[in-house]
């Protein structure tokens, strides 16, 4: 039977009745129009669904659409500026950390919620907040040199409004 | 993949947990973190008629210190262990262990309760309970670890029961656990742990068995003088693990011995 759920989506408030079973990424790809966040496995593995959850990041995979009632849910949409990149986007083009690209949305959403609890993460402390997140391209090395160039430029802009997800 | 369709319900406490339980009969199962669960549903291997979800139940989420115990509520997620200033003073070993649990995305839902109640061979927490002589309080009862975990995905609880504690002595002594596995995110191939308690030592086993088991042989050597090295070699007695695609049978024994070693030398 469907179930009424009311939720924020990047910003906008939406209410609508879904199937139980309809996961959370689905809702986002198939019923909010939000591609961007992808599906790469079955076994909640490879993170590449990573989305924010009132700030948190979670495998829309792993999660039920009706339990998302009253949460605010960030994705790759929601997290630049109408006008630019965040600054985790800019840096993962400009140190070349994707190839195909299929995993780096839920990279960015991972990076996103180390950023915010960690502002200056160590390689070993960005290697373990992605940890959930497989790359079948990079070998992460340029992820990892994009994360701290992201958190550099974000600490900078820290004072002047950098935008953040959640 | 997608699960097969299913009746959902939200409980409002406790009580009315069981009670929706008990309504919606033998094919209903509650959720917690789903981290386990909607996995295994969009698998197959589980196919729940119905779900009773414990996610808005208020008051279920927190760790408190009373009376040389630690309680933690059932919905307490493991990124709430990680971050647990009481349980960091109070139980170290807890909530280093929740650090290991998993990734950030697996430890924002997942719960502590789900962990005990779906008893995986692999799971952390078990260890940690067994070892430590916990207590799983439930709606109805308090079970001791030892009685709780029965075998691979089978506890002691009722198809209506639900935990909503588990209860481990406050433990400061020197500890350490030890997961082996091949990527960061994975379960352990073997894990142990060790805790200082009291005038003597606890020694808990994961993965090499259907449920976790404590080491009692090496608990005595080491009570009777044995080094850390003697008392490790007595890890594998008794036990008589599976092989799998992750490693042989052999390779679990040897490395219940190499960790258990390890984890002595390295407790602080
Ligand atoms: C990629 C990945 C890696 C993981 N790695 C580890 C790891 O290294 N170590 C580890 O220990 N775990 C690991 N897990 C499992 C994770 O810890 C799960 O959160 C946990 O096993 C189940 O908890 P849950 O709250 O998500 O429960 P759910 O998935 O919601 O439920 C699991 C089962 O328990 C039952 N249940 C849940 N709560 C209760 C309750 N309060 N009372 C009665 N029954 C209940 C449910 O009905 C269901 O049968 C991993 C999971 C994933 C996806
Ligand atoms: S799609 Fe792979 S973890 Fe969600
Ligand atoms: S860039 Fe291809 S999977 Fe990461």
């Amino acid at each position: 039977m469907a179930q009424l759920v009311r939720l924020t989506v990047n910003g906008s408030p939406r209410q609508e009745e879904v199937e139980p079973r309809l996961l959370l990424v689905h809702y986002l790809r198939e019923r909010c129009g939000l591609t961007g966040t992808h599906v790469g496995c079955d076994t909640s593995q490879c993170g590449a669904c990573t989305v924010l959850c009132n700030g948190q990041p979670v495998k829309s995979c792993s999660m039920l659409a009706v339990q998302a009632e009253g949460m605010a849910i960030t994705t790759i949409e929601g997290l630049a500026p109408a006008d630019g990149m965040h600054p985790l986007q800019t840096a993962f083009w400009e140190e070349h950390g994707l190839q195909c690209g299929f995993c780096t949305p839920g990279f960015i959403m991972a990076a996103t919620a180390l950023l915010a609890e960690n502002p200056d993460p160590t390689d070993e402390e960005i290697g373990r907040g992605l940890e959930g997140n497989l790359c079948r391209c990079t070998g992460y090395v340029n992820i990892r040199r994009a994360v701290h160039k992201a958190a550099a430029a974000m600490r900078e802009g820290a004072g002047a409004a950098a935008p953040m997800g959640g | 993949m997608i699960p097969a369709a299913f009746e959902y319900s939200r409980a409002t406490s406790v009580a009315d947990a069981v009670n929706q339980l008990r309504t919606a009969g033998p094919e209903a199962k509650v959720i917690a973190g789903g981290q386990s669960l909607l996995p295994m549903m969009r698998l197959r291997l589980a196919q729940p008629g119905h779900l009773v979800d414990l996610n808005g139940i208020p008051d279920l989420d927190y760790v408190r210190v009373k009376d040389g115990s630690v309680q933690i509520g059932a919905m307490t997620r493991h990124a709430t262990l990680v971050r647990s200033e009481l349980l960091r003073a109070n139980l170290p070993l807890l909530a280093e262990v929740a650090k290991e649990v998993g990734d950030p995305q697996v430890r924002t839902r997942g719960t502590i309760g789900g962990v005990m109640a779906h008893a995986d061979a692999a799971g952390d927490y078990p260890t940690v309970a067994l070892m430590l002589d916990a207590e799983i309080v439930t709606d109805r009862r308090r079970i001791p670890a030892r009685d709780f975990f029965q075998h691979l995905f089978t506890t002691a609880l009722e198809p209506d029961e639900l935990v909503v504690e588990v209860d481990f002595p406050v433990s400061t002594g020197a500890h350490r656990y030890l997961k082996f596995r091949r990527r960061v995110f994975d379960w352990a191939i073997v894990a142990v742990g060790v805790q200082r308690l009291g005038d003597g030592w606890r020694v808990g086993i994961t993965h090499a068995g259907p449920t976790a088991v404590r080491a009692h042989a090496v608990e005595d050597a080491l009570r009777s003088g044995a080094t850390p090295a003697e008392a490790a070699e007595r890890a594998s007695d008794g036990l008589n693990p599976n092989s799998d695609v992750h490693a042989s049978s052999e390779f679990r024994l040897h490395l219940a011995q190499v960790l258990t070693r390890r984890a002595l030398e390295q407790a602080a």
